[in-house]
């Protein structure tokens, strides 16, 4: 095989725990953001954008919903004769075989992949950011400085500098010291968990470290070791948006921003285009009584209500008399006549009934969850139901195909008061 | 394989102006993301035929930029394929088509190298969902020769159409192309089922005698020594013929039952897909009984209208009853009524343009006004 100057790795196996339901049945990576789009979009088109056309996906975590949407990579191009996607799953071995301990020990446990491929560079990167990044003007910085290991670093507020890894650096951005989360910073370089490695480097520091840590990371490990051998690594400074979309509020949050009329992230730019999963692409139809204001709307939507201030996903059926206030809807939603959504998540293919209101009442974190549903937005699983009048709270989590008798019955009707969670165990389980 | 497909896409039609000045009306846009060879080209596909050759030869360009990848209608596989045939200068002289028939057998190659029994012919400029195996299926149940798809008139212009009739026993009586009075009550598709052996020996006898029109040479000329058959559809269809056809054809992308067949109903009709972002509402946004490109900047008021992908309203800019194609820039303060945008029209601040909807205001494509 001809030989390539950089191939892509990208570690699409987490969970994101803390972004709840959302998370419950798919990784991070495949969860939904700015409408249309997977959080693995931006860095599966960034690749291809780049000029990268070997890209490795590393799953792990509930991988069903990343692999459908990564199939054999033709939104993006990467369908190739050499190269192209290819999804690269734990496994067994004639001795070994485990899941995934660590960034580093995943790549580690891929090496077959590597040795085939045998490229100059590796672009290792994480599925779980968005933001638009020219990966050759990386790597151009990475030749130019002759460097063994190029890291893309962010500049974060000072204050802030102690929640990152940072990078401290000499005049001309060389690492000579990395610090996870510093208790007394003296830089704001936070690693962007963007690496481009000499390819002959990182296999001699993946089978060291495999030796000594059987949970080797980046961070942790190889980063340290490779600055003690002192090798020179490079700070590579990006200067643009760049969001990680930890938690439900994040999460909520960079998505509103997207509604901006000039937002920092800018989806409308002609060439550095988005790629995603495009079977079909129909446009939306607005109807006569739809009013719809500050808003982000994608393909094959039927809208006949009020959206203000939300942002919705392909296919969503928005009911005469329905209201949609600071809310992300997901793909292929139905919303019931009447219904009053306000500061919800509603993962795709949900069904909200006529007349059903969510978010009412005071905002108290939730019982079983408080660390995760804290912020006011109440979130409702993928596939799930809610039954006609129903009214649930702030907070609340609403997951799998309710009944009106899984709610309280109140003086108001059947509820769910803020903090509550419904959650139904379907037969393929949750 | 039991039917290999040809779309006749050479055509231009003078009754559309500016829109096919530099365009052939197979490539003109509709229904918002559609280009009109879209629907016959995924009937196709969707039928299973999976070998198709699309006749060009009015201004390709845009329509040889619309089909620069077989893949979205599924066929760039190993079997079949998606073949496009333009005139070309030979020893011979320069082969521009004479006519439907002429255009077939100057490419009677890709005819004979195939081997589906069967071929559907059908015309790139109309919008409508068939499904092809049923045709075919009554083609051979009926042991037709030839059949033709023809249907009733409801609201169309019958000059416009080739008039059809038939005979008690079902067989094709008589066919006029474009006749100045109504003749029949029935107009012909242009959609043909024909056996390929059957076609290969029609071509090779009418063209050395300069016979060179499918319609008055291949049908009409045949009528009475072939088995004409004629096969009724019911469905929705439009051809695109005028320019006050085109915007109300549009228009009716917006009622419900025409809206849901063409555009939500499976099989779905497939186009070049161009991966633009989600449609966007500013504050000053309000939209009313219209479709919605995607990658559209909206900031205006938009009333009972066709937008295509990336259009961009200015605010209190009022758009009604309009057809907008890919690309156009509205800016504030502007009153569009009645209108039809070619792409890439710019609407400067403050301007306005109204038409009728009897002859509606057209803009031609990369217009300043």
């Amino acid at each position: 095989m001809r030989k390539k100057e950089m191939i892509a790795l990208l570690l699409a196996g987490g969970q994101g725990s803390r972004l709840g339901v959302l998370t419950e049945q798919k990784a991070k990576p495949a969860v939904s953001f700015g409408g249309k789009y997977k959080i693995i979009d931006f860095p599966m088109s960034n690749c291809i954008n780049s000029g990268i056309d070997t890209v490795g996906v590393l799953t792990q975590y509930e991988p069903l919903s990343l692999n459908r949407h990564i199939g054999i990579g033709i939104p993006w191009d990467l369908d190739r004769r050499s190269g192209g996607v290819t999804i690269l799953a734990p496994h067994l071995r004639a001795e070994t075989g485990a899941f995934y301990s660590g960034t580093a020990n995943a790549i580690f446990q891929n090496m077959q992949y590597l040795e085939s491929n045998n490229p100059e560079n590796v672009l290792i990167l994480s599925g779980d950011h968005i933001y638009k990044m020219d990966y050759a003007k990386m790597l151009a910085f990475h030749k130019r400085n002759n460097a063994d290991v190029t890291i893309a670093v962010l500049e974060v507020p000072m204050e802030e500098a102690c929640r990152f890894g940072i990078m401290n650096t000499d005049v001309n951005d060389k690492i000579y010291e990395f610090v996870e989360k510093p208790e007394q910073p003296v830089s704001n370089l936070a690693s962007m968990g963007i690496y481009i490695f000499n390819y002959s480097l990182l296999k001699e520091a993946l089978n060291d470290d495999n030796k000594i840590h059987p949970d080797s990371d980046f961070g942790k490990h190889i980063i340290p070791m490779l600055l003690e051998r002192e090798k020179r690594l490079f700070a590579y400074r990006f200067k643009y948006y760049w969001k990680d979309v930890g938690t439900i509020e994040s999460y909520w949050q960079a998505n509103m921003e997207l509604i901006k009329t000039l937002p920092d992230f800018n989806l409308y730019e002609d060439f550095w285009r988005i790629y995603t999963s495009d079977d079909h692409q129909p446009p939306t139809y607005m109807g006569e009584s739809s009013d719809i204001r500050t808003s982000i709307v994608s393909e094959g939507c039927e809208i006949y209500g009020s959206v203000v201030h939300s942002i919705l996903g392909t296919e969503v059926f928005v009911d005469e008399g329905a209201v949609i206030k600071d809310s992300i809807i997901m793909d292929k939603c139905h919303i019931g006549k009447g219904a009053v959504i306000d500061r919800a998540i509603i993962d795709s293919e949900a069904v909200i009934g006529e007349n059903v209101t969510i978010g009412f009442g005071e905002n108290i974190a939730n019982e079983l969850k408080p660390h995760i549903y804290d912020s006011g937005i109440s979130v409702v699983g993928h596939l799930s139901v809610i039954p006609d009048n129903v009214t649930v709270g702030k907070n609340c989590v609403v997951y799998g195909d309710t009944k009106h008798s899984d709610y309280r019955l109140t003086e108001n009707g059947l509820e769910l008061p803020s903090g509550g969670s419904v959650i139904i165990e379907s037969e393929g389980g949750i | 394989m039991r039917a290999l497909g040809i779309i006749l896409a050479g055509g231009n039609n003078e009754k559309l102006g500016v829109l096919t000045q530099r365009r052939a009306v197979s490539a003109l846009p509709v229904g918002s993301c559609y280009r009109a060879v879209d629907f016959t080209l995924s009937n196709m596909t969707n039928s299973g035929i999976n070998k198709v050759a699309v006749i060009t030869q009015y201004h390709s360009r845009s329509l040889h930029d619309h089909l620069s990848s077989s893949t979205w209608w599924n066929f760039g596989r190993k079997q079949g394929g998606l073949f496009i045939f333009t005139p070309y200068v030979s020893n011979e002289g320069s082969l521009w088509f004479r006519g439907t028939a002429d255009s077939m057998y100057k490419n009677l190659i890709y005819l004979k190298r195939s081997n589906e029994p069967y071929v559907v012919i059908a015309s790139g400029n109309a919008v409508y969902k068939m499904d092809f195996n049923k045709l075919i299926d009554n083609h051979i149940e009926t042991e037709a020769d030839i059949t033709v798809v023809y249907k009733d008139i409801i609201d169309e212009d019958f000059r416009n159409y080739g008039a059809i009739s038939f005979d008690e026993t079902g067989r094709l009586f008589n066919l006029e192309e474009k006749p100045f009075e109504k003749v029949s009550d029935q107009i012909s598709l242009g959609i043909y089922v024909i056996k390929r052996t059957l076609l290969i020996k029609i071509l090779e006898s009418i063209i050395p005698e300069e016979r060179y029109d499918f319609v008055k040479d291949v049908l009409i000329g045949h009528r009475k020594m072939l088995k004409i058959m004629g096969y009724k559809f019911d469905g929705y269809w439009r051809a695109i013929d005028s320019v006050d056809n085109y915007l109300k054809l549009n228009m009716e992308f917006l009622q419900k039952d025409v809206r849901t067949l063409l555009i939500k109903d499976q099989p779905y009709i497939e186009t070049k897909p161009k991966d633009e972002p989600p449609v966007k509402y500013n504050y000053a946004a309000a939209a009313k009984n219209c479709l919605v490109g995607s990658g559209s900047i909206i900031n205006g008021n938009v009333q009972n209208s066709v937008l295509f992908r990336r259009v961009y309203t200015g605010e209190n800019s009022l758009i009604k009853n309009s057809v907008i194609m890919e690309g156009c820039y509205i800016g504030n303060n502007c009153i569009i009524q009645n209108v039809i945008l070619d792409k890439e029209v710019v609407i400067s601040e403050g301007k306005s343009v109204i038409g009728t909807p009897e002859e509606p205001a057209v803009v031609a494509k990369g217009e300043v006004v």
